[in-house]
């Protein structure tokens, strides 16, 4: 078992199996390792594997269960982890979601039907909630060429300009060429940046429509020409919990993406808790400088299934760390809408901007919004 | 520089001198990024010693400590090298008093004296004489972190005024991260990988006894042992050992250990406001023994 060189391989080659990246550097490095170590002794085994051959907190558990086999006996040093399968896999496609709104209200073919409106236009205000599939394939190619701006803020690098402070290689240079007499002085002035971009989408039973259209508006920012800004914008899932879609819609079709986060993030009732998912994006996130000056976009119906009081004191929370706060909710488009009590009323206070956003041509007042929320 | 220590039990025991108690984990770590000249990128919540470590590491190797705090917009004139234009200037003007022509000792302008070292090149000129700390890597821009590997590689940069420099031996390079984003992966290959955990009580009273000597052991252990409970409380800001040793140094002062006075001093530890409404409305199971 301590013969090292084929242990390291071993141990990477079972690590590997188990889903974790290993590299033949990292193996060769963990072999060097034991051999400064008493490879006799498991500790000394078990920290040289981790230390070397693991380079992610979410592959420790993994590592220690691969270690454990490896070794075959009883791990004493290794915590016995279950695997979390809770079974819960089955999501809101079938289970009653929150009531849809009234389909009455939805009635824009109605107003347009007298119209010869351009098929482009027609789209323009239809409700994600009611499209066909064609549509749909249709209105996320136009959302694809929207362009979306965030504001800017300055940043503390600097660029050349025409006034503000001296910038002294640059005059240095230039004196060098008048014998040292500084006549043509160089200035430069703050750049500015892009301010983060933070999507939250409601993912549960009554919002998928809106949420795939919302994510695509998500994903047309990260197209703009601005680099900058494509790298700031974090987009995340709610249902009952929160979960992250930024990295995996690096790799993933948005579809795929959202469908994926949904299974993980939605119970079986469909129910939303956007108060505590709130809370676990600033207590997550905020710590790691995510939401620091942000601006915070929410897509969801409001429909809260959890406690208010801790929708409203999330929403406290994410105010003193966002710069600004959107919401979009599909509800809004209607004038008889009345936020509820249980749910957007509290949170309503905190927001900046209350949009519909149901529509093609919702989303692009949202775009106006944003680049506007100086 | 002192000698190395030679095995993971000589590590802790140095760094145990300096008073920072490391576990083995940690102590093979440090041990491992020494004896294969590795960089080591150590993470973990905020106030687990990160920092301190790699501190105490220099402190027990007789090392200096180069620290290279890193934030958005961290670019090469505040990590590797500048120059100082203002005295370039003051030598310019001095040149052309003394009725030479400034053009004509262009070259002097870039010389030794008027270059300004940062971090990087310091530690790179230390070599084996430094630890090199990268704090808060995550917070710089992904172009820094591509430079920092090539750094990382070759520990030598070419100034272009005035040649390349190689670091006499490696130095020691630990790297903290909070994981406010995912490093490349290139990056993290390269380096050697160490996750720290809040200590667990006897280690985090043993840290408070070494740290502040002053403080009584049953203080100590009680303070521990309080803020154990405490970082179970899913707070959004968690003590970290730090607040520990501050808490324990305050309770210490005030002389008897009472319940007020536990309730009084929860600003030491706790430093949020929602937080000290969470910790109140649970003070009676939290004192409880």
């Amino acid at each position: 078992m301590t013969d090292e060189p084929t242990w390291a391989i071993g141990l990477a080659a079972a690590l590997r199996r188990a889903g974790v990246t290993v590299s033949t550097g990292q193996v060769i490095a963990c072999q060097r390792a034991l051999a400064t170590l008493t490879a006799a002794d498991r500790q000394d085994r078990y920290w040289a594997g981790r230390t070397c051959l693991v380079s992610d907190p979410d592959d420790l558990v993994v590592f220690d269960r691969v270690f454990a086999a490896i070794e075959g006996a009883a791990a004493d040093t290794v915590p016995e982890e279950g695997d979390g399968q809770d079974g819960g896999i089955d999501t809101a496609s079938d289970a009653g979601p929150p009531p849809a709104p009234d389909p009455t209200y939805g009635d824009d073919e109605v107003a347009l039907a007298g119209a010869v409106a351009s098929e482009r236009e027609r789209l323009r205000h239809r409700r994600f909630d009611a499209v066909d599939e064609r549509e749909r394939k249709e209105i996320e190619r136009m959302l694809d060429r929207l362009h979306v701006a965030v504001p800017r803020r300055r940043s503390r690098r600097t660029r050349p300009g025409r006034r503000g402070e001296l910038d002294l290689p640059r005059t240095l240079e230039r004196a060098l060429h008048t014998d040292g007499e500084l006549l043509d002085r160089a200035w430069r002035t703050p750049r500015t940046r892009p301010r983060r971009l933070v999507v939250l989408l409601d993912v549960s039973g009554s919002m998928a429509g809106h949420a795939r259209a919302m994510l695509r508006f998500a994903l047309a920012a990260r197209r703009t020409a601005d680099r900058e800004l494509a790298r700031r914008v974090e987009v995340f899932a709610f249902g009952t919990r929160l979960s992250r879609l930024s990295e995996a819609l690096a790799v993933r079709d948005p579809d795929a993406a959202i469908a994926a986060a949904a299974e993980a993030v939605v119970d079986w009732d469909g129910g939303t808790r956007i108060g505590a998912s709130i809370d676990e994006l600033v207590r997550t996130w905020a710590p790691r400088g995510v939401l620091r000056g942000a601006v915070v976009v929410i897509c969801s119906d409001g429909l809260e299934r959890g406690d208010p009081a801790q929708l409203a004191a999330s929403m406290a929370r994410l105010r003193r760390h966002a710069h600004r706060i959107l919401w979009v909710s599909p509800l809004a488009g209607d004038e008889r809408y009345v936020p509820t009590q249980r749910g957007m009323a509290v949170a309503l206070p905190y927001v900046d901007v209350l949009l519909p956003g149901d529509t093609l041509e919702g989303l692009e007042r949202l775009a106006d919004a944003l680049a506007r929320s100086s | 520089m002192s000698e190395r220590p030679a095995d993971p039990a000589a590590m802790a025991r140095a760094l145990e001198e300096r008073a920072y108690l490391a576990d083995r984990g940690l102590a093979t770590a440090l041990h491992l990024a020494l004896r294969l000249g590795r960089p080591l990128l150590l993470e973990g919540d905020a106030g687990v010693g990160k920092t301190e470590a790699a501190r105490s590491l220099a402190a027990a190797l007789d090392a200096e400590l180069v620290r290279l705090q890193c934030h958005e917009g961290l670019d090469r004139s505040q990590a590797l090298y500048a120059w100082d234009h203002p005295r370039q200037l003051l030598h310019l003007r001095a040149l052309e008093a003394s009725g030479d022509r400034p053009a004509d000792h262009e070259a002097e302008l870039y010389d030794e004296r008027f270059l300004l070292e940062r971090p990087l090149l310091r530690a790179l000129r230390r070599g084996g004489q430094a630890v090199l700390l990268v704090d808060e890597i995550d917070r710089a821009d992904d172009e820094f972190e591509a430079f920092l590997l090539e750094l990382l590689s070759d520990f030598q940069i070419t100034i272009p005024e005035l040649g390349t420099v190689t670091a006499p031996s490696r130095p020691v390079v630990v790297l903290t991260s909070n994981r406010t984003r995912e490093l490349s992966d290139a990056l993290k290959r390269r380096c050697l990988y160490h996750w720290i955990d809040h200590p667990d009580v006897d280690r985090e009273t043993a840290i408070v006894r070494a740290r502040a000597p002053e403080v009584p052991g049953d203080v100590a252990a009680r303070v521990a042992e309080l803020v154990a409970r405490l970082r179970t409380l899913g707070l959004y800001k968690p003590p970290g050992v730090a607040e520990s040793i501050d808490w324990a140094t305050v309770l210490s002062d005030a002389g008897e250990l009472d319940a007020q006075q536990l309730v009084d001093t929860l600003g030491v530890v706790v430093k949020d406001h929602d937080d000290l409404v969470a910790v109140r409305n649970a003070v009676d199971d939290l004192l409880a023994s």
